[in-house]
């Protein structure tokens, strides 16, 4: 087991989690220690931003994982961060208690005004935290496993699966805007109260929530590395770019198929559940199909089939997003989002951290190269012949 | 799986009344042929014979309308899929060079060893010696030890034909079905090909596809020409060329 | 029931009337009288002028009558004139009929109390019971059956024995039958009779009001009204099938219009087009644009304003389309997920690029008059926009599949999906064909956007509610076959059609698309599927 994650680890890798356990520790402490309005203050509406950012990049990485390495382009990956989202959703709805607007104990306002008679089976167990994290886990894992499952063994690949995922989605959605579901219709879950005890809206929350998200990147990060530098990543590179010659060689393809696409969607699940209590509310719309696919943009401008590209084309995505339209230039930010699209698949296919790797690496190379070469002069041994 | 009380032949592979169409194209038209153990076999026949498909059906990628196809005398191969024939050990290489292009050389053959292929394996996966022992060995067979650390995608078509070779050896399969494994190589490359396959030949059974005819008269083993889906002569490669219906369909009519 | 008695009592002598004014030949005067005596304003002068004018025959009874019930009789009292204010505000004399310049103020409207307000509808199902016109003396006695008021029995009956229009008498024979099935003194004979008129009716609501009948009847009433409900539940239930039938027709030939260029360029080329919905959407405001320009400059030619949006819409969307071709999606040719991914962000810049030139909101588009209305089938109603759309469509896919098949640019795009290659050094010009190919899905798309336009919301988002309905679509029908298409479609059509009315609109929906993804596993390819080597990409 330890040589997983110790070969996960290289020098790039090394430096990315160390920028984020800076960012995770730094600006909760600027946060909550250094005094409000002070020039490093980092204000608790950005702390809130910033974390929801990095949830994106969670969802990055998930998505990267299954796209980047496996070449299954899920356009339904919104279902499952939603889905994450919303069971932790539901935990915060049953901790509001007799504090809601109807001060029922027991049922959420929306059930009272919606006149259910009494908790829906399915909400049973989710005021205990422990329960609400493992169905975090467990649902979305469970639909990934089950539509996997069908769509591997069959052989749905390509586009057929992306059209089907985003079918996936786009049903989850018309499930979710119904009032008879039992999960808020159309207003979803909202007016949360606290967590754990803890209030959601305090700075203290707030910067704890954050900090925990970044530990999830970590954990998510270290995960995909750890798939992708083993044998199994390997493989799953090999059904990405020759899928019947990898099954020529005996691999049971949809069976890695299924294990990374499962394992992603648990990562999206996870996502979304530390991403609802920083926004304070989950509702249908985080099923649109345009969400999934946008996220899967995220990933194409970082560069897909790099981690680190995912988490950042995430980030750097949504920053601009934000930033355009909060300004005057919000009604231009669907052009810009559409180009973005159409000039990144164009031009650059490898996104920013793959279009670097390819500048860098052969001047990094050709340097170790010449390195080599004058040691190997020096020791009087001949230049070793790469070519043929 | 369907395992017989006794093996129905003594061939390794056993084809017979072998039908495939699609979409009213007989594809396969009654294609009887049996492969002893040990023994090298060349496939010839001009475009659209059924070559390829052959291989499909015997590989799995296609499902025969009827007949019968037997693995080793008692597996019926039409019931199984592509993975699980492969584990069975029969490997192949395809028509068209198909490696790992953005992975190494090295990995391209690790990818291919005949170890524990499960998710739970590849997952907690590492090196061994007699591994890389393996991997060694193949990479001096097919003449790439100075290229293992190379991306796949840059080598030349001859050399990703042999690496493709090399994928099957170190897959270690009781059965090679190879595609035209000189396509795009030179007259030298070619020659070291037909040696490199009667070098393998002498533990595993082989099934070649090829045109280039100097390679088959290299390789001076049985021949079999295929037509529309059908055997249509069998036997040395002299006498097969000089029967009139394959100079017929060669030559047209 | 005793006001029940009361009312029947009051309202007989006036039934008496109206079958005396149907039999005997029309009288000329005490119309004229009668109308003078609305100028007393007095109730029961009112009533006795509104009987008299019921019975008169008078072409203008029924407008008097009608203007009554609706306020608009106006009385000068000291003129001893009355006028009726005609819904579209001209005036006329109510005596003569000729138009007055205007209705003096001194005039008032004739005042109603709540018995007059009855004898008043009475007189008015009565006047349309004799009405020269069979549909609405049809309305009349339809809505005599939903009373089934024993006081109209006479003048039912009246009116029966003089019907000749084959509808209008069953119409009758029904309304005779629900007044005697619910009448406490008819004969077990006469009740029989009345079910069978019913039942013969064999409507909603004639099973309603079977199933009304009071319980204390002689047992073969009883079982003849339980074996009528029968019946009719049974023919009922087949209507509502060809109903339903109908609606997923409808609902499959708009697929059909969205998904039949998508077949074209996903299926035949290959060619992932996220943004196919937006072609649709861009059809359509060409609609609006052809529309409002015909509306200002050429009023006249509003009726063809669709015939002219046709070849508008395929043209304008068909260029867009090449130029997509060129500048997009051509260096993206085998490449499917990156074509996906760019073309989606293309219909991102397309929604907005509308959504700017045009603004957010909904666009109306008018449906010229030989596209309004609808017309009756049995028990169905079938309006005449989806009958167009449905038969629209079909002549759509007839031409694309002519074309396919007997163009030369139909056979170079066969050749060139089937091998590139081989097409190219056939002297086929690859690229030109793909080009072209790309223009006419995409301005099949701007075709089905003309009639989309007809029947939903002409806005910004409209292709987007159909995108993923195509794909299930093409990819249902199998990629590649026209014909699969149009199976697929209208299977979707009609399956999502039957299961709503079991599961709802919503669900129905959902069970759709989870029905599709089970069937993908089964049959990856779809419906139609092609098999052979040629298809492993």
């Amino acid at each position: 087991m330890p040589h997983v994650l110790t070969r996960s680890l290289d020098r790039s890798a090394t430096v990315f989690l160390m920028a984020v356990v800076a960012c995770g520790v730094l600006i909760p402490l600027s946060n909550l220690l250094l005094p409000a309005g002070s020039l490093f203050q980092v204000p608790t509406y950005l702390v809130s931003l910033f974390g929801k950012y990095v949830c994106y990049a969670i969802l990055a990485l998930a998505i990267d994982l299954i796209w980047g390495y496996c070449g299954i382009l899920s356009l339904g990956h919104g279902a499952f961060f939603a889905l994450g989202g919303y069971a932790m959703g539901m935990y915060l709805m049953r901790q509001i208690g007799s504090r809601g607007v109807y001060g029922n104990p027991l049922l959420p306002d929306f059930m009272v005004f919606l006149n259910y008679p009494k908790l829906p089976w399915y909400w049973h167990g989710f005021d205990m935290f422990w329960f609400a994290c493992l169905m975090v886990l467990v649902v979305p894992g469970l639909l990934a496993f089950c539509f996997g499952w069908l769509a591997f063994r069959s052989r749905v690949t390509g586009v057929y699966l992306s059209i089907i995922t985003q079918a996936m989605t786009y049903a989850l959605l018309l499930a979710f805007f119904r009032n008879d579901f039992g999960f808020g219709g159309n207003n979803g879950l909202t007016d949360f109260k606290d967590i754990l005890g803890f209030n959601v809206q305090a700075d203290g929350t707030r910067a704890a929530l954050f900090a925990l998200s970044c530990l999830g990147l970590i954990v998510g990060f270290l995960i995909c590395r750890a798939v992708v530098t083993s044998k199994l990543g390997k493989v799953l590179i090999a059904v990405r770019d020759a899928e019947s010659r990898t099954r020529f060689l005996g691999y049971r393809v949809e069976s890695y198929k299924l294990f990374v696409f499962t394992l992603s969607a648990c990562m999206a699940g996870v996502a979304g559940a530390l991403y609802v209590p920083q926004v304070g509310i989950i509702n249908p719309s985080e099923f649109a199909p345009g969400n999934s696919i946008e996220a899967v943009i995220w990933v194409a401008v970082g560069g897909r089939g790099t981690l680190i590209g995912a988490a950042l084309g995430a980030v750097v995505v949504n920053y601009a997003k934000t930033y355009f339209t909060s300004g005057a230039l919000a009604p231009y930010w669907l052009f810009m989002l559409g180009a973005m699209f159409i000039l990144v698949t164009l031009l650059l296919p490898k996104g920013i951290i793959g279009t670097f790797n390819s500048w860098w690496e052969p001047w990094k190379a050709r340097r170790l190269a010449a390195n080599a070469a004058s040691a190997a002069r020096e020791d009087g041994v001949s230049e070793p012949n790469m070519a043929e | 799986m369907n395992v017989m009380d006794t093996r129905a032949t003594s061939a390794l592979l056993y084809l017979d009344g072998v039908h495939v169409s699609f979409d009213g194209f007989h594809a396969i038209n009654n294609l009887s042929l049996t492969l002893a153990p040990g023994e090298m076999r060349a496939i010839i026949g001009p475009n659209g014979a059924g070559k390829t498909t052959m291989m499909d059906i015997i590989t799995g990628k296609t499902k025969p309308d009827e007949g019968t196809v037997l693995f080793d005398g008692v597996t019926d191969l039409t019931r199984l899929d592509e993975t699980r024939i492969a584990e069975l050990g029969i490997g192949r290489k395809f028509q068209k060079p198909t490696v790992f292009e953005s992975q190494t050389i090295e990995d391209n053959l690790l990818l291919a060893l005949n170890v524990d292929h499960s998710v739970k394996g590849t997952l907690f996966w590492r090196e061994t010696k007699p591994e890389s022992e393996r991997i060694d060995r193949v990479l001096e067979t097919i003449r790439l030890t100075d290229a293992r650390d190379r991306l796949a995608g840059s080598l030349s078509h001859g050399q990703k034909q042999w690496l493709e070779i090399g994928m099957l050896l170190a897959q270690d399969p009781k059965l090679l079905l190879v595609d035209e494994p000189v396509a795009g190589m030179t007259d030298v490359e070619t020659h070291q090909t037909a040696e490199l396959l009667r070098e393998i030949n002498r533990d595993k059974t082989i099934m070649v596809v090829e045109h280039d005819m100097t390679f088959v008269r290299e390789l001076g083993v049985k021949v079999t020409c295929l037509h529309e889906g059908t055997v249509l002569a069998e036997g040395t490669i002299d006498q097969v060329s000089s029967n009139e219906r394959v100079i017929e369909v060669y030559l047209g009519r | 029931m005793l006001t029940k008695v009361l009312r029947n009592v009051r309202a007989l002598p006036f039934a008496l009337l109206i079958i005396l004014a149907t039999v005997l030949p029309v009288l000329a005067g005490p119309f004229e009288d009668a109308i003078g005596k609305f100028t007393t304003d007095d109730f029961s002068d009112t009533e006795e002028a509104i009987n008299a004018i019921a019975t008169s025959g008078n072409p203008l009874a029924f407008t008097v009558i009608s203007a009554l019930q609706d306020g608009r009789l106006m009385f000068d009292a000291d003129a001893k004139k009355v006028y009726v204010t005609q819904p579209d505000g001209k005036s006329i004399d109510a005596e003569t009929g000729a138009p007055v310049a205007s209705v003096p103020d001194s005039a008032s409207a004739v005042r109603l109390n709540n018995r007059l307000r009855r004898s008043v509808e009475a007189a008015m199902s009565g006047l349309t019971l004799s009405s020269p016109d069979a549909g609405k003396r049809i309305e009349a006695a339809q809505s005599i059956f939903k009373t089934h008021d024993e006081a109209m029995l006479l003048a039912i009956e009246g009116a029966l024995a003089k019907e000749t229009n084959k509808d209008a008498k069953q119409a009758f024979t029904a309304a005779r039958g629900a007044i005697l099935l619910f009448k406490d003194d008819a004969t077990e004979a006469q009740k029989l009779d009345a079910i069978a008129a019913i039942r013969d009716r064999g409507d909603q609501e004639a099973l309603a009001m079977l199933s009304d009948v009071p319980a204390d009847q002689p047992p073969a009433v009883t079982h003849a009204v339980a074996s009528a409900i029968a019946a009719i539940q049974s023919r009922l239930a087949i209507w509502s099938a060809v109903q339903n039938a109908w609606y997923g027709l409808s609902l499959g030939s708009v697929l059909l219009l969205a998904a039949i260029g998508l077949a074209i360029t996903f299926g035949v080329m290959g060619v992932i087009n996220m943004a196919h919905g937006e072609m649709v959407m861009i059809g359509a405001y060409v609609t609006f644009v052809v529309q409002q320009v015909i509306r200002n400059s050429f009023p006249g030619l509003f009726d063809y304003a669709l015939v002219i949006a046709v070849p508008s819409a395929f043209i304008v969307a068909g260029a867009i389309g090449i130029l997509i071709e060129r500048t997009i999606i051509r260096f993206l040719y085998g490449r499917p997920l990156e074509t996906l991914l760019a073309t989606w962000g293309l219909s991102l810049v397309l929604q907005q690029a509308v959504r700017s030139l045009f603004g957010p909101t909904n666009q109306e588009v008018a449906n010229p008059s030989w596209m309004s209305g609808a017309f009756q089938l049995g028990q169905i109603t079938i309006t005449y926009n989806r009958l167009w759309i449905l038969c629209f469509t079909l002549a759509v896919f007839v031409i694309l599949l002519a074309m396919l098949r007997y163009t030369a640019l139909g056979l170079e795009m066969r050749a060139v999906t089937q091998n590139r290659r081989m097409a190219a050094s056939m002297g086929i010009a690859t690229s030109r064909v793909d080009a072209l190919t790309f223009g006419l899905g995409s301005g099949i798309a701007g075709i089905a956007g003309v009639a989309l336009s007809q029947i939903d919301n002409v806005s910004p988002n409209l292709g987007q509610s159909y995108i993923i309905d195509s794909f299930m679509v093409v990819v249902f029908g199998g990629v590649g076959n026209l014909w699969g298409t149009l199976v697929g479609a209208f299977t979707l059509g009609i399956a999502n059609k039957f299961l709503e009315p079991v599961a709802g609109a919503v669900l129905g929906k959902i069970a759709i698309l989870v029905l599709i993804i089970l069937f993908i596993q089964k049959r990856p390819r779809g419906l139609f599927a092609l098999k052979g080597r040629a298809v492993e990409a």
